[in-house]
């Protein structure tokens, strides 16, 4: 490796002694043991939300937050003490 | 075989978890190689390739039906092994016992020598995660440039640029150690 002292490594030999030093994974690889188990009990401990759950919380805050503007706006004396309970 | 495929894939689309265990037989296999290809980690690989399939199921009702499980899976599979990366420190990556336990093709070149592999391998290491996913990818993996975009959810030439400046910075450090062509 020290043949050439002065020269620069080039971007092939870069390539090259990099895949010398991690040599690419044979295609046909898979895993050493069945993953479906660990899956299922991942599932079982955390279980997907549900398709509309996010979109159902969105509505659900928006409409809170609706709720306290039209609460405020017609009660402005109050706001004060929401923000001192804030 | 197309019209059963879709209607599987119309299935877990709605949450079934018969048809999500239909895709992950079918594609354990290459999610869990392409895990390998990045984090170079067995044991690793097999962990993250569940938590893949949870974030997949977790995120079924957002898949598109008529679009391909193959190439969203694939970029599930990047982001989670990227965050295994980023969660890593460098120095225990790659360790010796990382590289002789991964199943791989034998080195071909008789002239480099264990230690300057293992002086790559440990350079290569010490490179920021992203530049070091696109860099085996696309050098060492020779997937195409096209592929590890999408996978990295990044463009072609974000691909290219990673790829230099990881070599730019493994030759830095090469010539650091003293090891010349």
């Amino acid at each position: 490796m020290n043949a050439h002292p002065g020269k620069r490594i080039d971007d092939d030999r870069i390539k090259e002694l990099l895949t010398q030093a991690l040599p690419p994974v044979e295609p046909d690889v898979e895993p050493a043991r069945d993953l479906w188990p660990s899956v299922l009990r991942r599932l079982d401990t955390e279980p997907a939300a549900p398709a509309s759950g996010s979109l159902r919380r969105n509505w659900f805050d928006l409409a809170l937050l609706a709720g306290l503007i039209v609460f405020a706006a017609s009660f402005p004396a109050t706001i004060p003490v929401f923000l001192y309970y804030l | 075989m197309p019209e059963r495929a879709s209607s599987v894939l119309d299935l877990f689309q709605q949450g079934d978890l018969d048809a999500f265990e239909s895709l992950f037989r079918t594609h354990q296999r290459a999610v869990y190689g392409w895990i390998l290809r990045i984090v170079r980690d067995p044991s690793a690989a097999e962990d993250l390739t569940v938590e893949t399939f949870w974030r997949i199921h977790r995120a079924h009702a957002r898949f598109q039906s008529e679009r391909s499980f193959e190439p969203w899976a694939r970029r599930i599979a990047t982001r989670a092994a990227l965050d295994w990366l980023r969660a890593r420190r460098p120095e225990v990556e790659l360790t010796d016992q990382v590289l002789a336990d991964l199943p791989s093709a034998p080195a071909a070149d008789p002239g480099v020598t264990a230690d300057i592999r293992r002086r790559t391998a440990q350079a290569f290491a010490r490179l920021p995660y992203r530049l070091r996913t696109a860099a085996i990818l696309a050098v060492v993996e020779e997937q195409p440039h096209k592929e590890v975009a999408a996978a990295l959810g990044i463009t072609v030439t974000a691909v290219k640029l990673r790829v230099f400046r990881a070599l730019r910075l493994l030759r830095k450090d090469l010539e650091r150690q003293g090891i010349k062509p």
